[in-house]
Order: C-alpha cells, then structure tokens, then sequence
C-alpha cells in the first residue's frame, strides 16, 4: 500500500529516461522500458488491490511532499487510494500494459517508435495521477497532463498537416472544458478554503443546503471541464478527428481511459452533483442527447476508426446518463466493461488497418472472416460487447444495469429510458453493420501481413475481459452478483430507486434483449441480405445522411461562431491597432517639425527680423498689461 | 550739463538706435551689420550715459565701460567670424550663408 | 556590504569588458562571464545562508547597507535586500549567465562596448531591485534604461534604429512622470516633518491628501505599467523585442519588464496603499484586457520574436491583475509569474535566436518541420511553449493558479475572463509549435544543425529550472512570503542598518 506512489512515477521514469536517451536506445530497450515499467505499475496495483480488499477497504493517503502551500491554500503532492480510484488504476494499468505490448508490434517499423512509447508512458503516468489525485489541483495536472499526450499522440505523425490540425482541436476544445473546470476550482476554493477532494466532500453538505445556487453553479463548472474532456455535447467535435493518432492511441487514450475521466471527475465529486440536482438532471440530458447524436453519426461512417469513435462519444453518454440518474457504480461498471471491448475493438481495427496498408476505408475491406480468424473472433466478442447481445457478453450486464435504472432510479424517467433504448438499438445497427462489411463479402483489398504475437495476445486477454468481466455484477433477476458495487460502496452512494419498480426488471432486460438482436437482423438485412437496398435508401434520406455523417454540423457551427472571427480579429488586427495611436503621436510631432522648419531658413537678417519683432511685441505687452 | 534737456539726449539715442537696427536689417554685407551692431550698442551707451546724468549715477558710465569692452570682444570673434565666412564662401554676402536653413 | 559589491563587481566588469577588448575579443566575452557567475554564486550563497538562519520570520529584512550620498538633499546609497528582492537577484543573474553565454558567437561587432552594455544593464537592474533610496532608485532606472538603448541601436536587427528610439522615448517619458512624483513625495514629506529625504522607509509613512495621492501614485504606475507593460502602453515591445539581439530580449523580457512588476510591489502599494485601492479594479481590467488582447495578437503575428513578445503582454497581464487583487495568494502568484516569465519567455527567445542564427529568418511561415532534423531543440520548445500555455508541471501554471485563485477573491468576473485567456494561450503556443516544429518540412537554404553543447548549457538548466519550480515551487513561495505578506497587510517594516542604526519601528502606517 505504501507503494502507491510507484504507480505512476514508474511509467513517468520510463518516459524521462525515453525522451532523454532518445536515438541512443534500441528498439527493444525502449519497448523493454516502456510496456516494463507500465507492468510493473500493474503489479504494484494488483499488491495495492489485494492488501486494499483484504484492510475492509478502508482509503489510503500517501503525501509525497508539500506541492504549494501559501495563506489558507494548502496543496500536497498526496496520492489518495480507495475503490473508485482503484478500479480506474487497474484498468488503466491493465489495459495500459496490454495496449503496450500490443504498440510493440504495431509500431515496430515506425521511424518514432521511442518517441511513441516515451508519449504512452507519460500519458499514462499522467493519466494514474489524475485518478490517484488527493485534491482537485493535483488531478488538474493529470488532466492537463493527459491532455497534452493526446495532443502530442494525436500529431504522432506531424509531417501530416491535418493531423497537426486534429490535434490541435482537441487540445484547444478540451482546454475550454478544462478553463470552466479551473474556474470551478476558483469557487469550491472560495468556499471551501481547500481543494482537498476528501475534505471538499464532508464540507459541501454542511455548507451548501440542496439546490443552492453556488453548488449549482460549481456542479456545472466542473461538468464544463468532464463534457470538453470526455468528448460529451456541446465539446464532442474533437474526437472523431482525434482518430489521427496511431491505433493503439486510439485505444488506450480516445477509448478505454482519458475520455472516461470527465465520467471519474463527476463520480469522484457525486457529493456536488447531488447538492446540486439541476446540474446532475443536465449530466443525464447530455448524455442522453450525446448517445443518440453520435450514434446517429456512427451509423453513417465509413471510416472504421471514425465509427469507433462516435461509438466511445455514444458509450460515454452512457456513463453520464447513468452518473446523470444517481447510479453511480452503474457507471462505473459500463466503464470499465467499455475499456475492455472499446479497446479490444480499436485494437482489432488497427490490426486490420495495418494489415490492409493503412486502409481505413471499411467499404474497401471485406472477406477478412477467413483471413484474420484471430482478430475475426475477438473483434466479434468486442462488437457483440459493444451491441450488449444478451447474457454472454459483458457488455450486456453493464448497459443492462443503465438501461433499467433510467427507468427505474428516481431520478430517471420515460425519455431518459426512451433515449437509452434507442441508443442501444443504433449501436447494435452500426456495430454489425461494420462487421458484417468488414469482415464478410468477398476480398478488396489484399492483405499485406499478418499481426505477430505482440498483437494478437493483447486481443485474446481484452476479448476474455470483456466477456466475464461483466459476470462481477448480475442483476437480481439472474445471479444477483454485486461484486463490483459492494467494492465501490463505500465510496459511491447507492442508486435510489422509485416505489414498486422492481417487477419491471426482467421485461425491461428483455426488451433490451430484443432490442439489441433486432439491431443485429436489421444490420444482417441491409448489409448482407438484401444489400441491393441499399443505395436507394441512401439517396432517399441523402440530406439528413449528410448532416449526421459530418457530426450533426457542429463543426461548421463552431467554425462560423468561433474560430473564424477569432481567426479574422487577429489578421486585421496583426499591426496592433494601439500602435496607431503612437504613430499618430508621431505624425502630429512631424507636422509641427515641417510648420516650423520653415523658420529656420538660415536667412541672418530674418533671425535679426524675428529678434526686433519679438522685442517691440515684450516692450508693448510690458507697456499695457503691466503699467 | 543741465543744458541740455533729457528727453533730447534719450531722443538722439534712439534715432541712433533705430538708424543701426534698420542697417542692420537692410545690409547684406556682413562688415556693415557689424558696423551696424556697433551703432546700436553705442545707442544703448549713450542712453546709459544719458540716464546717469540725469539721477546724478556713476552706473551709466560704468555700463557704458561694460558695453564698450563687450562690444570689442564681440568685434573681435565677429571680425575672425567674417574672415572665415570669406575664406569659405569668398563673399560678404551675409544671404550666402544660409547653409543651415533646415 | 555585499549588496555593493554586487553591483560594483558588474559596473568594473563591466568597464574592464569595455577596455580589454582592445587586446583581444574574447577577453571581454570571460570576464563578463565570470562577473556574472560570481554575482550569481554570491546571490545565492546569500539566499542559502539566510535559509539556515534560524529566526528567518523575524525581520523581512536579510541585509541592509546604508552610506550616506549626496547629503544636503537626504539622499544616501541606501540598499537593502528581503526575500522578494533575492529571489529577483537570483533570477537577474541566473539570466545573466546566459545573456552573455547567447552572445558569444551571435555578436561579433565592437564586443568589448557590447559587454560594456550588457553587464550595465545588469547593474541597473539589480540597483532597482536593491535600493531603498528613490533618488538612486531613479538613478538605476536610468542606468538600465541607457545601455538597452545601445544594444537595441547598435547591435539590433534592421528596423533597429526605430524600435531604440521607440523603447527610449517610451522608457524615458514615463520615467520622468516617476520622477515628477519622487520629488512630489519629497517635498510634500519635506514640508510635513520638515526632514528632506528621499528614503523609503522614511517616505513609507507619509500622509498624502487623496487627490495629490493619486496623482502621485499614478506617475509612480506610468512608469512601472509602460515597463511592464499594461495593455495600451505595450506597443514599444514587440517592436523592442523582435529588434534587439538575443541576449537583449532575453534581458528585456526576463528581467526589465519585472522591474516594471516590482516596482508595483515595492512602491506603488506601501506608498500609496489607499490611491491603490481606488484604482485597482481598472488596473485589473486592464490587466484583462492585455491577457486578452496579447492572446489574440500572438496569435497573428508571423515574426517568431514578435509573436513570443506579445505573449509577454498577455502574461504580464496576470502581474498586475495579482497585484491588484491585494491577496497573499495572487501576490505570491505574481513573484512566481515574474520568475517562470522570466525563464519561459527568455528561452523562447533564446530559441527563437538559435534559430535566426542557423536559418536567418524570424517569419514562421518560413518555417516547419524541424523537428526531425532538430528533435532536440524540439523538446526543449515544446517544454516552453507547454510553460507558456499554463500546463501544470512547470512553474507557469503554479503563478496563474495562484494568482487567479487569489484574484477570484478580489474579482470573480474579471477572473473568468483572465481564465479564458489561458484558452487564448493554448491556441498560441501550439501555433508555434505547428509552425516552426510540426507539419511539412519547409524547404531550407541553409544547414540545420541542432543545439550546439553552449546552447544546450543554456536551454537545459532553464528547462530543468522551469519543471522543478512547478514540481517544487514552495521554497520560492517560502522566500518571499514575509515581504508579500508585509505588502498585503500593510505594514513595510524597517530593517535595521549595517551602518547607521535606525531605530526599529513596525508599526502601520496609513
């Protein structure tokens, strides 16, 4: 337990000695740094993990040192441990490390492969501090930390203009998250006199009554900050571009751990959100609204990463409908379950990308069943995850928990559930609309080579994972295991439910059930069996195909209303417009300068002229003003 | 020395005044504006003489002596002036010497 | 005592610079090398034995040197030293070294009158951070302001001239408006107690009506808000920056517009604490205002120096927003705003020379790419343009946090809009790096080597010194804790003298 801070000094360490020895190390020395100090850090939570459950998961504070400490602001570099962050390490632990050695392969030809890892190790390092943080400034470095890795591992291949331009996006957008965060900061502090998240939670409730203006306020300032990071309405353009980066950046940071960090923020600060209910109604009415949106958008890709993309933007409106409705582990739980398969599936594509020469086109791909039987299966596993096809998926147990308590929380209602149902009928659509093209059908495009070992291991583990991951939590109907919420007990409050909602349950996962298999036929029907129909129905709807396939027009939206009038300000601007002033300082003085140059004409019996005229002028003043 | 009234002494001095300041203005050739000059600064003299005489002062006439060793030092810089003047522009003409017009 | 020595090592080294380069022009290159590092290595010897001094919190005064000057009228060569004006010492010589360091290969034109200059200005700089006297305060004014006129005009790039002569008339102006008021002060003290004198200590207590105070105050604030600069007295910097050699911009933003933040600190508030309170929500809006204004200019200009100057408007912005929140917080904010400045905005400009050396071109869109022929002066260019745009890990982010966590006390409004600047920061800084770093590789005509190892002496310690003030920035917090708090609460107290003792004498004054 003392060992907690190795956690995410480890991968910082590989990262230093990465960037410093750069060109110097071999390939294998750098994939040996970093995936080696990644799986060290997973041992290290595993031991932190054991002894954490077997103390009666009681919460571990480790202070590193005095980070800033000045009057009443008092701010420790202190790591804080208990069940939510722990489930946050081991995921990203975890997947972190399998992501890694999975990047082994995968990037094993790329001129950057040092500088690859030296990003991934300091993401994640960064990405372990924003989850361990004791206080919110020392999350706020984790999560500008991670901010900045997605913005370097977005522009991995920078020689690319556009990708240069998505990762920027992204840093920018979600740095207007981050400034309504910062600012939230700035007013629990004036509350509070501290920025100690444990602290600011006993505190909150005896200061702030419920629905109080300030804790409203705050509650959605910090909301700012987790919709910019977590790529929810109205900050989620920046996702689906991010999909620039490498594959298994996809996987690891715009998939399974920093997008879920606005979800950890707004779990981590529940007791803010229930003092303010306004605020947390809205986190559910976003998240509705942004898993519909998206997979809406989902549907109409063609770009496989770009699919994957909105789909993570439509899982985590999952997250914020079930933080959004109070059940908090619920959340939690479709987290971690979406780490497992979102990053099997971005994995798989990658590898099917790689194999393919960097085709991302899926409408090029087609016949790999029989080619790739490995990532074939495992993609399948993940796709039926991500679809929630019924009780052998582990998908279905953590979106089944969500879809019935929008429903049944007291805090859901009809078009919270209404939203969900829909979401997950899309999602299975797109999901199986992207195997069966990818994946059926004839051959298009010849494949090049085969993915090694390095990646094919990661994908069996995550495709294990993220089938009996699900079984840690069953609902009452079947099984009735509470794992994973018994762990997060003590640290997330229970879901409230209505009176008398507890018959609904086995109709309601039915209709889920159904819901998400019909999704599959009619994905099946349009795609594969009548495939013919195709081309009509596309041109039928071809307007409303357009606006969803470019993001529901967002960006154009922002375009218009932001950057080109920032963009305009500062080109008629680039001479300085207070410059003038000076210059016109300038101007007068010289015009002064020319008036009287002229008197200086050099002519000696003009200067005795002046002279005479001036003396005449004093004497007859002297004679009338002063007698 | 009462016999003379003191408005005709004050009267002859500005006349020479006025006589040396219009030279002055008029002249182009630079020894008679310094001739000139010298008129004026005699003028200033004699009413300075005038004056003391008239409050029965020894002041006018030590002015008168200020003005006069003024009035040589000033020739003799002026004098080496107009030599270098006609060294250079080999002319008098105090117009030529407009070089400094800015 | 060893405040003299100080400043006397500088003005000699500074004279024997100018004379040994008739012998040779490496000469003046060493000795200004080794003056600056001895100054450095005394500065922190001082610092460090202050730290083990036991009773650090009883006297905000560490050292103190008077003698008396010009006596008739009351001014003496009086300096003193507290934590604020050591940790600006520290940071004057610290950039220093490489001031002198930069300009070992880049100047090759009358080196000896160069280092002349260039260890003068250091001089004037650290007069102005030491003295406790306003006529020899003034007289440093002065004696940094000359030689920066030089370097700018003679060692400059092509519009030197224009940007010399706008930097001195802008200096110059505003410096004699202070002048004005040093001696309004005087004589009003003068007439009140009928002691003529220009020591601070002694004006501290004087009671000035309101109306003649603010305009006292506000000649006191032309000259410090036109060096630092507030919004609409900026526009002598980016001429002055983008113009002036290396060394000099990495003097002029490192060190001369701090003075303008010091002097704030040192003179504004204690003089003049209620005239200060009356103007401060302006002088907060102005600060906005430049945050704001720096953010979208930078982002415009195409001149790598220009562009890194106007984000020196935008940060300097943060100054006086903290100085006129009047909290602990934003205070301590601020003395760490003007160190992490001073490194972060120097290095850019360091970076932005080497460059110019190897390509002979400041305009970005020139440029591009470079980061796979110099990866290593890429990292170092990302760690500053990460510095410059707040991210927290360097030593940037900790003097924004607290200087907005403070200001929000003062001022929530106007600190959201501050913190939308950070957004305008981020859009800025990435432009460098997509500009000059990122993207296609633009086509060259001239060799592109990376930092050679005098270059990397220099980037590297700053690098390192930015990181571990954001990692560990509570030892600067701690040194200039007691003279912050004695600027907030109001009460400049005295030190006691090395030469003459004056009394001790805590008390408030109004």
């Amino acid at each position: 337990m003392e060992l907690i801070w190795l956690i995410p000094t480890l991968p910082f360490l590989g990262a230093f000695i990465l960037i410093v020895l750069n060109s110097r190390l071999s390939k294998g020395v750098s994939a040996a740094i970093g995936s080696g100090t990644i799986g060290v850090s997973a041992i290290i939570t595993l031991l932190a993990g054991y002894d954490f459950l077997s103390s009666g998961l009681e919460s571990f504070r480790h202070v590193a040192w005095e980070w800033m400490d000045v009057d009443t602001l008092s701010i420790a570099f202190a790591f804080h441990l208990d069940a939510l962050s722990l489930v946050f390490l081991f995921v990203i632990t975890f997947v972190g490390f399998l992501i890694h050695v999975y990047s082994v392969g995968y990037m094993h030809d790329d001129a950057g492969f040092t500088r690859f890892f030296a990003y991934l190790n300091l993401f994640v390092s960064s990405m372990l501090i924003l989850v361990l943080a004791d206080n919110l400034v020392l999350m706020y470095l984790g999560w500008e930390g991670v901010g900045l890795c997605s913005y370097l591992l977005i522009g991995f291949w920078y020689e690319e203009e556009k990708n240069g331009y998505a990762a920027r996006k992204a840093f920018i957008i979600t740095r207007v998250g981050d400034t309504a965060m910062a600012i939230g900061l700035f007013m629990l502090f004036m509350s509070f006199d501290t920025l100690n998240i444990q602290e600011i939670l006993t505190k909150a409730p005896q200061a702030w009554t419920v629905g109080s203006q300030t804790a409203v306020v705050a509650a959605f300032l910090l909301l700012g900050g987790a919709v910019g990071k977590s790529a929810q309405l109205p900050l989620q353009t920046w996702l689906p571009d991010a999909m620039a980066g490498p594959s298994p950046v996809s996987a690891l940071i715009h998939a399974a751990t920093m997008v879920t960090a606005g979800v950890y923020l707004i779990a981590r600060m529940h007791v803010i959100y229930e003092l303010a209910p306004l605020a947390q109604t809205w986190v559910g009415i976003i998240g509705a609204a942004t898993l519909t949106i998206a997979g809406f958008s989902a549907m109409t890709q063609w770009d496989l990463k770009r699919v994957l993309a909105y789909s993570t933007i439509s899982q985590i409106g999952y997250m914020f409908l079930a933080l959004g409705i109070g059940a908090w582990s619920a959340g939690i739980f479709h987290f971690m379950i979406h780490a497992f398969f979102k990053a099997l599936l971005f994995l798989g594509a990658g590898a099917v990308i790689h194999a393919l020469h960097n085709e991302q086109d899926m409408f090029k791909m087609g016949g790999l069943k029989d080619k790739m039987p490995v990532i074939y299966w495992t993609f399948l596993i993940g796709a039926a995850s991500l679809a929630a096809l019924p009780l052998i998926t582990g998908g279905f147990y953590s979106k089944d928990q969500i879809l019935w308590l929008t429903w049944a929380s007291d805090k859901g209602n009809i078009w919270f559930f209404l939203a969900a149902l829909g979401g997950a009928f899309i999602t299975s659509i797109y999901t199986f609309r992207m195997i069966f093209v990818t994946f059926f059908g004839h051959e298009k495009t010849h494949i090049g080579h085969m993915p090694g070992a390095s990646m094919t291991i990661p994908l069996v583990v995550l495709a294990t994972l993220s089938t009996f991951g699900g079984f840690i939590e069953l609902p009452h109907t079947f099984g009735h295991v509470t794992i994973f919420s018994n762990l997060l007990g003590p640290v997330l409050p229970n879901v409230v439910l209505r009176e008398g909602v507890e018959s609904s349950e086995p109709v309601i996962q039915i209709i889920a059930a159904v819901m998400a298999l019909s999704g599959v036929y009619i994905a099946y029907y349009f795609y594969q069996k009548r495939s013919d129909l195709l081309p009509g129905f596309k041109s039928a709807i071809r307007d409303t195909y357009n606006f969803w396939f470019g993001g529901w027009g967002f960006d154009t939206l922002y375009n218009n209303l932001f950057v080109r009038p920032f963009v305009y300000i500062a080109t008629i601007n680039k001479n300085d417009v207070v410059d003038k002033f000076y210059t016109g300082l300038v101007r007068v003085s010289e015009f002064f300068n020319r008036v009287f140059v002229r008197t200086q004409s050099g002519v000696l019996r003009w200067y005795i002229m002046g002279v005479v005229i001036g003396a005449i002028l004093i004497l007859t003043l002297s004679l009338f003003v002063n007698p | 020395m009462n016999g003379i009234p003191i408005e005709a002494g004050l009267i002859v001095a500005g006349i020479l005044f006025m006589l040396g300041m219009i030279s002055v203005l008029i002249r182009r050739n630079i020894i008679f504006m310094l001739i000139s000059v010298e008129v004026m600064l005699n003028a200033a003299g004699m009413a300075f003489i005038v004056a003391g005489s008239k409050w029965m002062q020894a002041d006018g006439q030590v002015m008168f002596i200020f003005i006069l060793t003024m009035a040589a030092a000033e020739v003799s810089v002026g004098l080496a002036l107009i030599l270098q003047i006609y060294h250079q522009l080999k002319t008098l003409d105090s117009d030529a010497a407009n070089k400094m017009n800015g | 005592m060893i405040l003299l020595i100080l400043i006397i090592i500088l003005m000699a080294g500074g004279i024997l610079a100018g004379i040994s380069s008739r012998w040779s022009t490496s000469l003046p290159r060493w000795i200004s090398l080794i003056a600056v590092v001895v100054n450095f290595v005394l500065s922190i010897n001082t610092w460090l034995d202050w730290n083990f001094r036991t009773n650090i919190t009883d006297n905000t005064w560490i050292l103190d040197y008077s003698m008396p000057w010009i006596q008739p009228f009351g001014i003496s060569f009086h300096v003193a030293l507290d934590g604020l004006s050591l940790l600006m010492l520290i940071l004057t010589f610290f950039l220093g070294i490489f001031a002198v360091l930069i300009s070992w290969k880049e100047i090759q034109y009358r080196v000896g009158f160069f280092h002349f200059n260039l260890l003068w200005v250091l001089a004037g700089i650290a007069g102005v951070f030491l003295t406790m006297d306003l006529f020899l305060f003034y007289f440093f004014w002065e004696v940094m302001l000359i030689p920066m006129y030089f370097l700018i005009g003679i060692w400059g790039h092509e519009n030197r001239q224009y940007a010399a002569y706008k930097f001195f008339i802008f200096t110059q102006a505003s410096g004699l408006l202070m002048l004005l008021s040093i001696l309004g002060l005087y004589f009003i003290h003068g007439s009140q107690t009928g002691t003529y004198t220009f020591d601070y200590f002694k004006l501290l207590g004087t009671v000035v009506a309101p109306g003649i105070g603010l305009w006292l105050m506000l000649g006191f604030l032309a000259a410090f808000a036109v060096k630092l600069p507030v919004f609409p007295f900026h526009s002598w910097l980016p001429d002055a920056h983008s113009e002036a050699p290396t060394a000099g911009s990495l003097i002029l933003a490192g060190l001369l517009l701090k003075t303008g933040a010091y002097g704030m600190i040192r003179f504004v508030l204690p003089l003049f604490p209620s005239a200060a309170a009356e103007i401060a929500p302006w002088a907060m809006l102005l600060g906005v205002v430049g945050i704001l204004y720096g953010a979208v200019q930078a982002f415009s200009q195409t001149d790598f120096k220009r562009l890194v100057a106007y984000t020196s408007v935008s940060h300097m912005g943060f100054v006086i927003l903290g100085v006129f929140a009047f909290n602990e917080l934003a205070m301590q904010g601020v003395v760490m705003q003007m160190i992490t400045h001073g490194i972060s905005t120097g290095a850019l400009f360091v970076l932005a020379g080497s460059l110019y050396e190897r390509i002979h071109t400041r305009d970005i869109q020139q440029m591009g790419g470079f980061w796979k022929k110099i990866p290593f002066m890429g990292v170092i260019a990302m760690v500053f343009a990460m510095a410059s745009l707040g991210l927290p890990g360097m030593g940037n982010f900790v003097a924004e946090f607290l200087t907005l966590v403070g200001s929000w006390q003062a001022n929530p409004t106007l600190t959201i809009l501050a913190t939308i600047g950070l957004v305008g920061a981020t859009a800025y800084s990435l432009r460098i790096m997509q500009k000059v770093f990122l993207g296609p590789e633009a086509k060259l005509h001239h060799e592109l080597h990376d930092l050679s190892i005098r270059e990397k002496l220099i980037l590297v310690p700053m690098s390192i010194t930015i990181i571990v003030l954001g990692v560990f920035p509570q030892f600067v917090l701690n040194t200039s804790k007691a003279p912050v708090k004695s600027v907030i609460q109001d009460n400049v107290s005295q030190p006691v003298s090395e030469v003459q003792s004056i009394e001790m004498k805590g008390g408030t004054h109004e």
